[in-house]
């Protein structure tokens, strides 16, 4: 009995030192974007206008639900995520204001925010070919569509469908080419992996480095981080691969963004707004190139000198909007092709 | 007749506070009340299949693997005496305080062509990335709740019974197998109950070695597919799996009564050759499911080190040990609460409540967490409106994302522990005992203190500290339930690993393996305790 009185004691003391928010100048994030690649901008924010920001990271998918079950008392003010689709969702919901700023009108592109306001993208993340440069001709590299073509039979590494990237990519394609094209290339994309889907887009890489596959189909910033890697290991074999850029003689290639937008409930929106006018601020934009090896969504400025390295490419302007829109059709033409 | 209607009355007060602790998982089971989701239909004709396929795959794999490295440890540690014996009783149990996803990572790492394994032997390893290796990896960190059980169960049998064995003609392993092994069968089938729940409800590894399972499957139809009801369904077949697991659990329990009387067999001495060969042999999981597992991770954090002394690295730890304390305390509490209740008084409420109060370990923990936040935010709407009616100011959020709620989702999720442990332990107990006290005018609240609960210690710590180790290691709850500015360890871990920085992720990885160690040492000691006496 003791020790229930302690327990009761315990929560009690937990409840009260956390549950009550103080009231002072500040801003509350639900982040999809971990930890360690938002906060170092977060605190500069708060150095810069003395707002301060309270940060939970979670993934996407739970945020959101916390964010609908919250509702009207929800803490939250900006919802940030790492891909299109999510703020998709959340919008869908109801989750998220309209937010109207021309600062962010001017300088996020229309084709990387949704058109009432509702989300901005904040960076730039390429789906893309990377390549063996001594077992694969560049010269037979075109298009993601042409990743179904017999002459790669059990030489793609893809990761599983599962993965919101692949998914995201699936319904651009969906988006492009129409739903039953793509259910065609999926199977031939499935018959042409060289292994079944496993691990992550670092593992596609270095499958490639190894010899496991010849191709394989990954978002740059992680063949960016593993060139910059600490470990020289890890630097050699992301250096052993090549990016292709595919559908340049097209639409470009498949983006994602990270993104964010003020919730509907917001208590501090007019911070929220000020966060995100900062997030897409010159400054902050160069961090994502050299930390995270992403791409600005501005334009203009300048990347990292080991994004330079890859040159330039040309990008997809389909409305980031469709992503989302089309996901479950993305996720269930996966099933039917046997991507796992 | 005011003391029956008084004790009738509580019953239904035990019922109502198992259902609030069953709610997390009946609001997200409860949707096959709505019917089949229009996706059903397009779900069994591609994928489901294959899910409930790999999933029982998962299970009978695992199942295996943990019964031969469990039992047959346990028996030897029970049964013989070899050098390192003493070592041995608490290393064996070491691999609990890894969670799967993490040995997952680390093995994938340790096998990688630039790894350091492959380097030192030259040759090509073998991809563990697949089906077979996540049952390897849920083996090495499994193992240990058959070993904890069967080795108690092994401990506490009658030197008689072996004795009549031996002399009507029984080899050793006609022994083993005819008498030991049967009458340890309820004790192990309880463990593997454990490992099959904690296997079908596992989410990072299957996910990183891409293996579809129900629990993968779960997540993608959520949140792929949109479509929530479907992935409820998907959690009802999980849940139905859990049902039929508690059900063998509490069958074999039943047939137990014969064990526990007459001395214990003393153990046997090997000689020094094969007491050798033994204590290597047993040290071989430890290695896999351990020691090498730790010592990559020290490899990978020693560029690192200096992260230790981050004010922020000793928050981590800090909260994470708050969270797994208040978790074992309050589940340990509310376990012994609700068995000891129907002890007293096995009615239909409270026999209900026992049973309602374990099906938390049976769903992924995302989709418990997601659960929870349904629950408690649902009850916050109701304070805010209710108070808002009255005229009166309204509070906020108070449960919604505050430690309580995450302290709230592990409990839930890891109250069968000692649901389980304390059942056992309390049905070892005669019934004669409680009449005599109560004869002697012991009241039941003196009857839990002065009886049962000295009785008990051993069920009690083994649950508090084995529900400590796994709320360490728990993930979900911590990442979709916590408060502002509030991290834990398994948290930071998973976030870097799961972005595949996994030299970034190890100094918290190794964080969580050595605070579970301290548990994992005090669950030995706790098991030296000699056994309650029995029936």
């Amino acid at each position: 009995m003791r020790r229930l009185g302690l327990l009761v004691a315990l929560l009690t003391a937990t409840l009260i030192t956390t549950g009550c928010g103080t009231q002072t100048d500040e801003v509350n994030v639900y982040s999809a974007r971990k930890e360690a690649l938002i906060k170092p901008l977060l605190d500069r924010f708060s150095e810069q206008t003395g707002i301060t920001v309270n940060l939970i990271t979670g993934s996407a998918d739970a945020l959101v639900e916390r964010l609908k079950a919250e509702g009207e008392h929800s803490p939250a003010d900006l919802l940030i995520t790492v891909d299109a689709g999510r703020l998709y969702r959340a919008q869908q919901e109801g989750l998220l204001a309209t937010t109207s700023s021309d600062e962010l009108d001017r300088q996020v592109p229309s084709a990387l925010r949704e058109p009432e306001g509702r989300w901005f993208g904040l960076s730039v993340r390429g789906r893309v070919i990377v390549y063996a440069p001594d077992r694969v001709d560049p010269a037979n590299l075109s298009t993601y569509e042409a990743l179904a073509d017999p002459q790669w039979a059990g030489r793609i590494c893809i990761r599983s469908s599962d993965n919101i990237y692949n998914q995201s990519l699936v319904a651009s394609l969906i988006a492009h080419d129409g739903e039953p094209a793509t259910r065609q290339w999926a199977e031939g994309l499935v018959a042409n992996m060289a292994r079944d889907p496993v691990g992550g887009d670092r593992d596609q890489i270095k499958a490639v480095a190894a010899g496991d596959c010849d191709l394989a189909v990954v978002n740059t910033y992680y063949l960016g981080m593993m060139q910059a890697d600490q470990d020289a290991e890890t630097r050699d074999i992301a250096h052993r691969v090549r990016v292709f850029w595919p559908n340049q003689d097209g639409r470009g290639i498949h983006i994602n963004i990270s993104g964010a937008g003020i919730t509907a409930n917001a208590p501090n929106p007019d911070n929220a707004q000020k966060l995100l006018e900062f997030l897409v601020s010159d400054e902050s934009q160069r961090w994502y190139a050299e930390t995270n090896h992403e791409y600005p969504v501005r334009p203009g400025v300048a990347t990292s000198e080991l994004l330079q390295s890859w040159g330039d490419f040309k990008q997809d302007d389909l409305p980031l909007v469709k992503l989302g829109e089309l996901n479950a059709d993305a996720v269930k033409v996966m099933d039917q092709a046997g991507w796992k | 007749m005011l003391a029956r209607a008084g004790a009738g009355g509580r019953s239904w007060l035990l019922l109502a506070l198992a259902l609030v602790l069953a709610a997390p998982v009946l609001v997200v089971a409860g949707s096959w009340l709505a019917g089949p989701s229009p996706n059903w239909p397009h779900l069994r004709a591609t994928v489901l299949p294959g899910y409930v396929w790999m999933s029982l795959l998962l299970a009978l794999g695992t199942g295996l693997g943990t019964l031969v490295i469990g039992v047959g440890s346990a028996w030897a540690m029970a049964r013989l005496r070899f050098p390192g014996h003493r070592l041995l009783e608490w290393a064996l149990l070491l691999p609990l305080a890894c969670p799967a996803y993490l040995i997952a990572y680390t093995w994938t790492g340790l096998l990688a062509s630039e790894g350091a394994l492959q380097q030192a032997l030259s040759v090509p390893l073998p991809d563990i990335r697949g089906p077979a290796g996540a049952v390897a990896m849920f083996t090495l960190v499994l193992y240990p709740y058959v070993y904890l059980m069967a080795r108690a169960a092994f401990i506490g049998q009658a030197a008689l019974a072996q004795e009549v064995a031996r002399t009507l003609g029984a080899g050793p392993w006609r022994r083993f197998f005819r008498v030991a092994l049967p009458l340890a069968r309820p004790a192990i089938v309880a463990g593997l109950a454990l490992v099959l729940m904690e296997t079908l409800a596992d989410y990072g590894t299957v996910a990183y070695f891409g293996v579809p399972t129900l629990s993968t499957g779960i997540y993608r139809t959520w949140f792929g597919l949109g479509d929530r009801l479907a992935a409820a369904q998907l959690a009802g077949v999980l849940l139905l799996a859990m049902v039929v697991l508690l059900w063998l659990e509490r069958h074999a329990r039943q047939q137990r009564r014969i064990a526990g009387n007459g001395e214990p067999a003393p153990p046997r001495t090997l000689a020094r050759g094969p007491g050798s060969l033994l204590a290597a042999l047993l040290w071989l999981p430890i290695l896999l499911g351990f020691i090498l597992p730790m010592l990559q991770l020290l490899l990978w954090s020693l560029p690192r080190w200096r992260d230790l002394l981050a004010p922020d690295f000793l928050a981590l730890l800090g909260t994470s040990l708050l969270i797994a304390g208040a978790t074992a305390i309050a589940a340990t509490t509310l376990g012994l609460l609700l068995i000891w209740a129907r002890r007293l008084r096995a009615d239909r409420p409270r026999r209900a409540a026992a049973r309602l109060a374990g099906f938390g370990y049976a769903v992924p923990g995302t989709v418990l967490a997601v659960g929870v936040v349904m629950v408690l935010a649902t009850v916050d709407r109701g304070l805010n409106d209710g108070l808002a009616a009255l005229g009166l100011p309204t509070p906020g959020l108070l449960f919604s994302g505050t430690l309580f709620a995450v302290i709230f989702a592990c409990t839930v999720r890891f109250l069968t522990i000692p649901v389980q442990g304390l059942d056992a332990g309390l049905q070892n107990l005669s019934p004669n005992l409680d009449s005599a006290a109560r004869s002697l005018g012991a009241r039941p609240a003196a009857l839990l203190r002065r009886v049962h609960l000295p009785l008990l210690r051993v069920p009690l710590a083994t649950s508090a500290l084995l529900v400590f180790v796994d709320t360490l290691k728990e993930l979900p709850a911590a990442l979709v339930l916590r408060p502002f500015n509030t991290n834990t360890l398994a948290v930071r871990a998973f976030e870097l690993a799961s972005d595949e920085q996994l030299a970034d992720a190890a100094l918290p990885a190794l964080a969580i393996l050595l605070a579970g160690v301290a548990p994992v040492v005090l669950l030995t000691r706790s098991m030296r305790v000699p056994h309650a006496p029995s029936g």
